[in-house]
């Protein structure tokens, strides 16, 4: 027992920055924004009354939390489905002994350099609708690139953001499953190979397998980030074009500078505790669903 | 002879495939660097040839002025320094704690740090933007750094590989009279360098990159604006001049790109140690 309580003083100090930082900047905020998802507050923001957890309710169903919903999720639809395949399909391409992989395999890789900032950037000079290099090649197939820009039409704006994620992710995913891809033991492809199976079975029934915890984890990753794009918005669009709000999504609903509810600290805290629970549940309902068909082989 | 002339037109095809996604792949970042470079800073067009030759500095340079980005570089270097030598320190103080220490309640206490993992910036960053206000952090290095100074990610990663040393290590160490933070110093940081360089280069980039929390917690102030934030203004200036923008993006890209060129070892360890964990 003595030996047990003679690390404690040492533990306190160590442990001390660690617990004051997390409690005061993740803790605490998270405990407040539950409670202060209570609260109804009139038209400027000072006046606040508690109104329960039904106000919660009134939140997830009102017309903007719902639009920005559809917003978000419409969002994922559009990128973690073709940033998850295109990712692996250039990790496999590049998975082969060739003299100058690693050149290509670098290119890949580069996007991961790209900070939300920069990445957004770079696609909204490129779809400038009258400067801009991608109306200039593509709009006699495209017209919109011109008139009135990908990113100006309620049509279009959220497709632009989307392209913007998915090629800033494609770094992060080609570089995560490459090196999955690697860690598969080679003999078992040797044994796939005497056994008969041709590039395709090689794929789906030795590859796919072994590296399905990674993808699994890379799905996710995904996931929460389309859920939590914010910086792209602010950005490439402002959540417009307007008055349709096309890329209002729930964090640029929350944060973004023009919002409605900018000022509206329930409504705000009421959104933001929304969004974590849906990213949490997402994440489950991932790990559960996709748990039973992986192969945690180590 | 058939088999090798089927096996060169298959490697050719290879070839050709990844060098045409090759090329879409960098597309984005070439035609911006070749804007940056072939025109003018007050040119309302985009270069009509994407062949790289009348190459010239001046949109760079004008950006580079008009955007304030040594100021907005330095800031965000200190800050991003500042958080790594931050995270590390306290993941290593926490880290050691959890692997080299007894006490009650070490198993339960782990796990609430590992819970707050799941808590993400958008959630948290309503409430600390208040009390950053409360604090007078507003517009200031403080408020830029401090919230970020624990990772439980950090944590976590230091306390695997702590586990992984010798036990042995650590009672030779008592046996000859040796504290907790000289061993901690001089035997288990060490032995650990490689997943510190690893989770130091992922604290840079994530605070090099951030854009969320600085876009809130700095409100205008220029002085203390990280260059993630900061480009906007060259985009929002002045429609006229969306070149200054390629400029300013070269700038800003260019100090991570040679990073990551020179640390990509440790930056794919770090991303697959992240995989692990999910």
């Amino acid at each position: 027992m003595k030996r047990r309580l003679r690390d404690v003083p040492w533990a306190v100090v160590m442990l001390l920055p660690s617990v004051v930082l997390i409690a005061v900047w993740t803790v605490y905020p998270l405990v407040k924004a539950v409670q202060n998802g209570h609260l109804r507050c009139d038209v400027t923001g000072t006046k606040c009354i508690d109104a329960g957890w039904g106000r919660y309710w009134d939140v997830f169903t009102s017309t903007e939390f719902q639009h920005a919903l559809g917003v978000s999720l419409k969002l994922m639809a559009l990128t973690v489905p073709a940033g998850l395949v295109l990712g692996v399909g250039l990790a496999v391409l590049a998975d082969k002994h060739l003299r100058g992989i690693g050149v290509f395999r670098t290119i890949f890789s580069s996007t991961v350099a790209t900070s939300v900032a920069v990445a957004s950037l770079v696609w909204f000079v490129l779809l400038q609708p009258q400067i801009g290099v991608f109306a200039d090649l593509f709009s006699g197939w495209f017209p919109v690139l011109k008139n009135p820009g990908l990113l100006n039409d309620p049509g279009t704006a959220l497709l632009a953001v989307a392209f913007s994620s998915i090629w800033a992710n494609l770094g992060f995913t080609f570089i995560i499953v490459t090196a999955a891809l690697q860690s598969v033991p080679r003999d078992l492809y040797e044994s796939a190979f005497v056994d008969g199976a041709g590039n395709v079975r090689r794929f789906t029934n030795v590859t796919l397998p072994m590296i399905a915890p990674t993808l699994l984890f890379v799905t996710v990753v995904l996931t929460t980030r389309a859920l939590q794009t914010y910086g792209e918005i602010a950005l490439l669009t402002g959540g417009g074009p307007n008055p349709e709000k096309s890329t209002t999504t729930i964090p640029y609903l929350i944060y973004g500078r023009n919002s409605i509810i900018s000022g509206d600290l329930g409504t705000k805290s009421a959104a933001a505790v929304l969004l974590f629970v849906l990213s949490l549940a997402l994440a489950l309902v991932q790990f559960r669903g996709l748990d039973k068909r992986v192969h945690y082989g180590r | 002879m058939a088999a090798d002339t089927v096996r060169g037109a298959r490697k050719f095809g290879r070839y050709t495939l990844l060098v045409v996604l090759a090329v879409i792949v960098l597309f984005p970042i070439y035609a911006v660097v070749l804007q940056a470079l072939k025109t003018g800073p007050d040119s309302l067009d985009h270069p009509r040839s994407l062949l790289p030759v009348d190459l010239t500095l001046s949109t760079i340079k004008a950006a580079w002025t008009q955007g304030n980005l040594g100021r907005l570089l330095l800031n965000s270097v200190f800050v991003s320094v500042m958080v790594t030598l931050g995270v590390v320190l306290t993941s290593l103080l926490a880290a050691y704690a959890f692997a080299f220490l007894q006490f009650p309640l070490k198993g339960p206490i782990f796990v609430l740090f590992l819970a707050t993992m799941l808590v993400p910036a958008e959630v948290t960053v309503v409430i600390n933007e208040r009390t950053a206000d409360s604090l007078g952090w507003v517009n200031s290095y403080q408020g830029l750094i401090v919230p970020s100074l624990a990772s439980t990610f950090g944590i976590f990663l230091v306390r695997q590989v702590f586990l992984q040393l010798p036990t042995e290590l650590r009672e030779a160490a008592s046996l000859d009279g040796v504290g907790h933070v000289r061993f901690l110093w001089e035997v288990a940081a060490p032995l650990s360098r490689p997943t510190l360089g690893a989770l130091g280069l992922f604290t840079f980039l994530g605070t090099w990159n951030a854009y969320l929390w600085p876009s809130q917690v700095i409100r205008g102030d220029r002085a203390h604006e990280t260059v993630q934030i900061g480009l906007e203004r060259l985009k929002n200036n002045d429609i006229s001049k969306i070149n200054l923008v390629t400029g300013g993006l070269v700038v800003a890209a260019l100090p991570i790109f040679i990073m990551l060129v020179l640390f990509q070892r440790q930056l794919v360890r770090g991303l697959t140690a992240g995989a692990v964990k999910g």
